[in-house]
């Protein structure tokens, strides 16, 4: 057994096991334990993604969810008072339900997984910033560029939302 | 890299392929759909769909990895971005909801009315 299949058992435990923290967490249902438990998950992601060689995608991970996502989740949650939220009763058949029906969605998903012959062809690719950054400016271009204008686009958008009397 | 691929002596389980990461995803993107679907908080709501994106991810990543094709790489470099401005714009649509309703909580934002 190879130390990287160990380190991938480990990063999935976590990144699973966070991830289930993020939404049944059973000590506490403060959106901001939530959070801190969405980083964790995005942190043993970009583990992740560093097993897999995409080590461009694991920094950018960590800088854009893990930095800059999460901190404006975090004040958007310091800024509304949700004291009053954490005295909701939980409704046990509803979320029953729900969660019975996810549960046969996994099921599906695991089973085609685990029946479909994937074909084994050894990884040699890396991704390395200059490999992906090659591709972003040549083949990937226009998408790019439509991008950047998305963000100008939101950005704007948000600036008119936020604004004191919103019509 | 060398160091990662020393071997160690342990209980014997099966070389991690593709389908391990897969099922790493689809297990993380059910999460995600049951954070949507049980949990009523917005915010909460909201990181669940985080979560969804990045099950996503993982799984382009793998894709990508194991078919020698860097476009999935790409894919998720454009799924990124564009989940940071979907969430600057959600979160404005939050803010000025509370500002409106004083409440975080979808069973109250039942009417389309301010």
């Amino acid at each position: 057994m190879a130390l990287s299949d160990i380190f991938f058992y480990l990063f999935a435990a976590l990144t699973l096991f966070c991830g289930l923290m993020v939404v049944a967490n059973p000590l506490s249902r403060n959106p901001v334990t939530s959070a801190i438990f969405l980083v964790l998950t995005i942190v043993s992601m970009s583990g992740l993604f560093v097993l897999l060689h995409a080590f461009f995608l694991a920094a950018v991970q960590i800088l854009v969810y893990a930095g800059a996502v999460m901190v404006l989740f975090l004040f958007v949650i310091m800024l509304l008072d949700l004291k009053e939220e954490e005295r909701r009763k939980f409704k046990v058949i509803s979320a029953g339900i729900g969660a019975l029906a996810v549960f046969g969605t996994a099921a599906i998903f695991l089973k085609s997984i685990g029946t479909t012959q994937w074909k084994g062809a050894a990884p040699t690719i890396e991704g390395s910033t200059v490999a992906l950054g090659k591709l972003l400016f040549d083949k990937f271009l226009l998408p790019f560029e439509i991008v950047s204008v998305l963000l100008l686009v939101a950005m704007i958008g948000v600036i008119l939302l936020s604004r004191k009397e919103l019509k | 890299m060398n160091l990662l691929a020393a071997s160690v002596d342990l209980p014997s389980l099966p070389p991690v392929g593709l389908q391990h990461y897969l099922a790493v995803s689809a297990i993380l993107f059910c999460l995600g759909v049951l954070g949507v679907l049980v949990r009523r908080n917005i915010l909460v709501m909201y990181m669940s769909l985080e979560l969804m994106l990045n099950a996503s991810n993982l799984a382009l990543v793998a894709f990508s990895r194991f078919n020698n094709n860097l476009n999935g790489q790409v894919m998720v470099f454009f799924i990124i971005t564009v989940a940071a401005a979907e969430v600057a714009v959600g979160l404005a649509l939050i803010v000025a909801l509370y500002r409106k309703r004083q409440t975080a909580h979808v069973e109250d934002l039942t009417t389309m009315k301010l």
